[in-house]
């Protein structure tokens, strides 16, 4: 039972995180660097383990929230240096990501990292992994990490609402407006990197893309105010890893893919079904006006 | 020295490098019309695409096939570019993002297919996951044989169709207005991408097979303003990566093969990108900081 | 049906008028503007063409015939659907309905008989290859898909960008061209073709006072070989000075005919709504300004 809760715990912090910045990925046009940075935060990690000779969660952090945005700089070089945006993301992602592959292979022994926790995840096993502090049990790190994470999220979009709004819609006019767009540009993506960090031992890494980008979408589909848009999407998110949990109980499969496999399910019934944007109604309503 | 004869007299490993290096060469030809048409990306929906196609083909035939895990990822790849063409011309959702969620919605399948393969103990399961980073070591003769099979085919069409695939890539509205079947064609280099991605991810896995067809192509572009010559330099530059994934990952143990060799084009590139003649950074900036002297001297001149 | 008639300038009968005959008199959608004499052999004939975008008509039953060997601007204020058009007629993207007919036979069998000239903005103009190169493509269409361009080709592409006066720039990346240059390549590039009839999206925008005499001068010339150039046309005040026919689109075609009786006040108001202002000069000139 409470192997569940954890698990349950888990998930519902990651997309609810997730969710939050998914939104702004989505508004900005980069859902992809939100996919480029999922995979460029494994070699801090990697880099962290080294240095710190352990899971030291605040290391991982720093590390990965480091080369997330790193990789963010490099692509936004490339690309105002003349290489097309999909291209430099592609370039630097890869890139980023077999060093943190390598660094992993070459140091198996002393790292206790397995490249197939780093693409899957290991949600199973969260409740296993607990962080001790001065001695006492304090729980599980990932929720730990997640809850942190999380809180970082809200109460930063809490106190800049309205300065994420303006960049995310017009940031020309933002930058006209005196708002430093470059500040909450880096901060969106230092999120997203410390997000992915946090997320990536319970889902992997390949797997936070999705939960970043597809409650997100599936809320766009739903609403066309922001604030709607953002409580939809850590909803969607969230019953994504419900019922995911259910379906990987149920099919034996991995937590993590039967989530996203779930957000993916619930995505393309939206895209049938909404009522403003949906595809089967919008169909039905021109037929109508035809008629 | 000694590393380079041993590759030379293995029989095994000449196959392996031969093979590697045929992957690079296509995939750097094919990547080329892909970034030209502002496509880069989507081999990288494709290789993760393909890992559903893989683990269903598996399950049916209960056999690890080439042709089979090619049938299916041949036809999950086609599902995942129909899915993104679809969510983005049917909704307000743009292109990235529907990228984003085909992309990983399917990957998100393929794992939770795989995980279910492997929780069944089936047991050739074994060699399922070697997909994911690629393991050029366990290329069997009949996945080289397969890889030059598709690189011939490749080379042969780019040949034949260097002038409509190039004016598509720069043109396609003027070639449509030619007459010329655009749709088709497109599909065709479609095709050979998925073909090359397909047989890339034994080699470099589905996570970094996006590299050899985007690496590679960008690098080529520094040199060259010539689409001939950038085609060639694609496929050399794929084909040099190719050459050194396979030899340091047989050289050192527990190396995999795929960050090796997108790590090699990476290399590459950054050579490129900071050497090359004309749009090289160096160069660039040289250039510019005479300008400026020049610039400077003759307004002092003037004063 | 309702029919606007339009002879050439030189016809006394020559103003935009209507044949009615009897039934709905005003029914815009069926109108068809005759610019040519003669149906059958019209260079381009466009017969009730009607295109969505996202099931919204862009374009609405756009019926009209061109005069061969005439310039022939298609005005129309922004999001009328010129360029819809233009590529509707080339089947660039699809149409609900209507028909095209070249020369007198159906669209597809006169493809080589077409030349086309897309905006500028429409390609990559960093993609690697040079100007020639550029040029060279316009003999594609009748090398097919295989044949490779030859020494004939190449020749006949040199020759027409020096028509252009680009013949310095054969060599050039095409990045390194300035727009105007690069909007001469693109019409080197509709010459190779060596098509009867032409269609040009915007040839004139956003090119320098030179480029816009250079392109001018080189469409009166090939009008004088008898070619047909229909061409999207933005400037209000040069559309005297430049055309003979012209088209007024907006969704609807408003009117088309000889530039001295369609491109008339009333019309233009009726094409661009309340966005015009007309002023008669003292020279009996008209000033047009587009305004908000």
């Amino acid at each position: 039972m409470s192997s569940d809760f954890w698990i349950l715990l888990t998930a519902i912090l990651m997309s609810a995180s997730c969710g939050l910045l998914g939104c702004f990925l989505i508004l900005r046009k980069m859902a992809l660097i939100g996919d480029a940075i999922s995979h460029a935060v494994l070699p801090g990690i990697a880099i962290a383990f080294l240095f710190s000779g352990g899971r030291d969660s605040v290391a991982m952090m720093i590390g990965a929230t480091l080369l997330g945005l790193l990789s963010v700089f490099l692509i936004q070089w490339l690309r105002s240096s003349g290489v097309q945006s999909d291209a430099s993301i592609g370039i630097i992602f890869t890139a980023l990501f077999a060093v943190g592959v390598i660094i992993v292979s070459l140091n198996a022994r002393n790292i206790d990292l397995d490249l197939d926790c780093v693409l899957f995840g290991e949600i199973a096993y969260v409740q296993w992994d607990t962080w001790t502090w001065n001695g006492t049990d304090m729980g599980p790190r990932s929720v730990w990490m997640l809850g942190f994470a999380l809180m970082a999220v809200v109460i930063l979009l809490m106190l800049f609402y309205k300065q994420f709004k303006l960049t995310a819609f017009d940031p020309a006019l933002a930058a006209a407006c005196g708002i430093p767009v470059m500040l909450f540009h880096y901060m969106l993506m230092g999120l997203v990197s410390m997000t992915s960090v946090a997320s990536f031992e319970s889902v992997g890494a390949i797997l936070v893309v999705g939960m970043l980008i597809i409650p997100a979408a599936t809320a766009y589909l739903w609403t066309d105010r922001l604030g709607m848009m953002l409580l939809y999407s850590v909803v969607a998110g969230i019953a994504s890893s419900v019922l995911g949990y259910g379906a990987a109980y149920v099919w034996n499969a991995s937590i993590g893919g039967s989530i996203v496999t779930t957000a993916g399910v619930l995505f393309v019934l939206t895209f049938l079904l909404s009522p403003r944007h949906g595809l089967l109604l919008r169909k039905w309503r021109q037929r109508r006006l035809a008629a | 020295m000694d590393a380079l004869w041993m590759i030379w007299t293995d029989p095994n490993m000449r196959w392996i490098v031969a093979g590697c290096m045929l992957l690079g060469l296509s995939s750097g030809l094919i990547g080329s019309y892909m970034l030209l048409q502002k496509r880069s990306l989507i081999g990288d929906a494709l290789a993760h695409a393909a890992l559903p196609g893989i683990c269903i083909a598996f399950m049916l035939t209960g056999v690890k096939s080439t042709v089979g895990f090619l049938l299916g990822a041949l036809i999950a790849g086609a599902i995942a570019t129909f899915g993104i063409r679809w969510i983005a011309a049917h909704s307000r959702i743009k292109q990235d993002a529907a990228m984003g969620i085909v992309l990983s919605l399917f990957f998100g399948i393929g794992v939770m297919l795989l995980t279910r393969i492997q929780h069944s103990g089936d047991g050739g399961q074994s060699g399922l996951d070697k997909f994911l980073f690629g393991q050029a070591a366990s290329m069997m003769r009949e996945d080289v044989y397969m890889l030059a099979g598709i690189s011939s085919l490749l080379l042969l069409l780019c040949l034949l169709l260097y002038k409509p695939f190039k004016l598509i890539s720069f043109d396609a509205g003027f070639a449509r207005g030619l007459g010329w079947p655009v749709a088709r064609l497109e599909q065709l280099m479609l095709l050979l991408t998925v073909l090359v991605v397909v047989a890339g991810i034994q080699a470099v896995g589905v996570v970094l097979m996006s590299a050899l067809l985007i690496t590679p192509a960008v690098a080529a572009r520094y040199w060259t303003d010539k689409l001939s010559v950038m085609l060639l330099l694609a496929g050399i530059f794929g084909a040099c990566s190719g050459f050194s994934g396979t030899f340091w990952s047989s050289m050192v143990t527990g190396l995999p093969t795929g960050p090796v060799t997108v790590l090699s084009a990476t290399i590459v590139f950054a050579v490129s990108a900071l050497l090359a003649p004309q749009r090289g950074w160096v160069g660039k900036s040289l250039r510019q900081r005479r300008a400026r002297q020049q610039w400077q001297q003759g307004g002092t001149a003037h004063e | 049906m309702k029919s606007f008639t339009t002879t050439h300038s030189s016809d006394p009968m020559s103003a935009p008028q209507s044949v009615d005959n009897g039934k709905q008199p005003q029914n815009k959608l069926q109108q068809h503007h005759k610019l040519s004499t003669n149906i059958e052999d019209s260079p381009l004939q466009v017969q009730g063409l009607t295109v969505t975008y996202q099931h919204q008509p862009v374009v609405q039953q756009v019926s009209f015939s061109l005069a061969e060997g005439r310039l022939i601007g298609l005005l129309g204020p922004n999001g009328a659907g010129k360029s819809t058009l233009l590529k509707a007629i080339l089947g660039l993207i699809p149409s609900l309905s209507g028909q095209v007919k070249v020369f007198g036979k159906p669209y597809e069998s006169q493809r080589r008989r077409i030349g086309y000239v897309p905006q500028r903005e429409s390609v990559d103009w960093d993609f690697p290859t040079d100007a020639l190169d550029v040029v060279l493509m316009g003999t594609y269409g009748r090398l097919g898909l295989f044949r490779r361009p030859g020494k004939n080709e190449r020749q006949t592409a040199l020759h027409c960008l020096d028509q252009v006066g680009m013949a310095d720039y054969a060599g050039r990346q095409i990045s390194q061209l300035s727009g105007g240059q690069q909007q001469r390549v693109f019409l080197a590039r509709a010459l190779a073709q060596q098509a009867d009839l032409y269609l040009m999206d915007e040839p004139f925008a956003g090119v320098d006072a030179l480029t816009e005499k250079a392109i001018i001068t080189l469409l009166e010339q090939m009008k004088q070989q008898g070619k047909t150039v229909l061409v999207v046309h933005h400037d209000l005040s040069t559309v005297q000075a430049y055309f003979d026919d012209v088209l007024l689109l907006n969704r609807q075609l408003i009117a088309g005919g000889a530039v001295e009786h369609t491109f008339t006040p009333e019309l233009l108001q009726q094409t661009y709504g309340g966005k015009m202002a007309f002023l008669q000069g003292n020279d009996q000139q008209g000033i047009l300004l587009a305004g908000k």
